[in-house]
């Protein structure tokens, strides 16, 4: 009987720990609650709460975006000569950050002349065919237009990487969207996996060209053809 | 008044709850590693070997872009260029550097067979892969889904 009501007494607090249990592991405490304490109507109606209300389910943060090989979750901790490759942190020490990517801008690195990767593969002195050429996209969305900028992309790549089989080089040839840059196309062969990823923080580094002053966003044909207008 | 047995349950318990909520925020969620590492997953597994796993940002301090993907001919696909070491000790793909030359050679077997055996060929880190919704794949996908 003393048991009993010290249990009863208790239940609150257990209640409280199923609460951080639901929030950690989910289905689990559910289930765990389900077998065990399904008899004390109180603690089943505290773990019962959804696990999906937390804030925000689909937001996927990285804690330490420049792990170590060891807790990259990738390589195997098993492995010896796992603990014998460099850090990245170690290795970008000096180098410009960005919001993005590798956190590392590798385009102002080259231009800062803090790193200078070799063109050729065994020789240091040879420089890259450099083409300063802007070429500039319109974009019919409200977002500013496209620059293209040759000259950062023929730093790190030759000609032949990207014409003519990912872009024709003729004006109004090729055709860009959004969505076949996030299916790793035209753009997205190499934005996106390598250089420097799709996210909200990215998008003006290519649209950086501002509408001008007069522009419109032109209305859908929705809109322009309601009849119940 | 409460018995000992009582507060050695709720004890217990506290314990118990605080060391789980430590140990599930302290586990890793998911992996973590450099944007654009690659795992290359093609033959590996198969062989009883760890799969590579293919720093780009390490190589990319060193050579330009065009280095592998023009003059050494690798495709700008993870998995795409059938990598064997066959090939690689003929001097091509990795081979063509790492040959004891311009880098460390062939038997340090595990200093690129480093993942954790089972892990997909894949890009790490890539847009595609932070896309909450799986990508559209077209009428025709769902067509062989319905047959």
């Amino acid at each position: 009987m003393v048991m009993e009501r010290a249990k009863k007494k208790s239940s609150p607090l257990i209640a409280s720990f199923l609460l951080v249990f639901a929030g950690g592991w989910g289905m689990q405490a559910q289930a765990e609650t389900g077998s065990v304490f399904a008899d004390k109507g109180i603690i089943v109606l505290a773990a019962e709460v959804s696990s999906v209300n937390t804030f925000n389910v689909n937001l996927k943060k990285v804690k330490d975006p420049n792990a170590p090989p060891a807790e990259d979750g990738l390589r195997d901790v098993e492995n010896p000569a796992t603990h014998v490759l460099q850090h990245p942190k170690e290795a970008y020490v000096g180098l410009p950050k960005t919001e993005f990517g590798n956190h590392v801008d590798w385009v102002k690195a080259i231009d800062d002349g803090l790193l200078k990767p070799r063109w050729e593969k065994t020789d240091p002195t040879a420089e890259p065919f450099v083409l300063d050429l802007d070429i500039v996209r319109p974009v019919k969305a409200s977002v500013p237009d496209v620059v293209f900028p040759h000259r950062q992309h023929t730093e790190w790549l030759s000609c032949s990487n990207c014409h003519p089989a990912i872009f024709i080089p003729q004006k109004g040839a090729n055709q860009i969207s959004m969505s076949a840059i996030l299916l790793g196309q035209k753009c997205g062969v190499c934005h996106g996996k390598v250089s420097f990823p799709i996210t909200t923080k990215s998008c003006k580094k290519c649209h950086s060209k501002p509408k001008p002053a007069d522009w419109k966003p032109p209305l859908s044909e929705a809109t322009l053809k309601n009849p119940w207008k | 008044m409460r018995s000992h047995a009582g507060r050695r349950l709720t004890g217990g318990l506290a314990m118990f709850g605080l060391v789980a909520w430590l140990v599930a925020f302290a586990m890793p969620q998911n992996a973590h590693a450099e944007y654009a590492d690659i795992v290359i997953n093609n033959y590996a597994d198969a062989a009883g070997m760890r799969p590579a796993v293919f720093p780009h940002w390490f190589h990319r301090i060193r050579f330009r872009c065009k280095v592998c993907h023009a003059d050494l001919g690798f495709k700008f696909k993870a998995g795409g260029n059938q990598i064997t070491m066959a090939k690689i000790i003929e001097g091509q793909f990795c081979g063509a550097c790492h040959n004891g030359e311009v880098s460390w050679s062939v038997e340090n077997c595990d200093m690129c067979h480093s993942g954790i055996p089972g892990t997909p060929t894949h890009f790490h880190g890539s847009t595609v892969q932070r896309l909450i919704a799986p990508p559209y794949q077209g009428l025709d996908a769902n067509k062989k889904l319905s047959k």
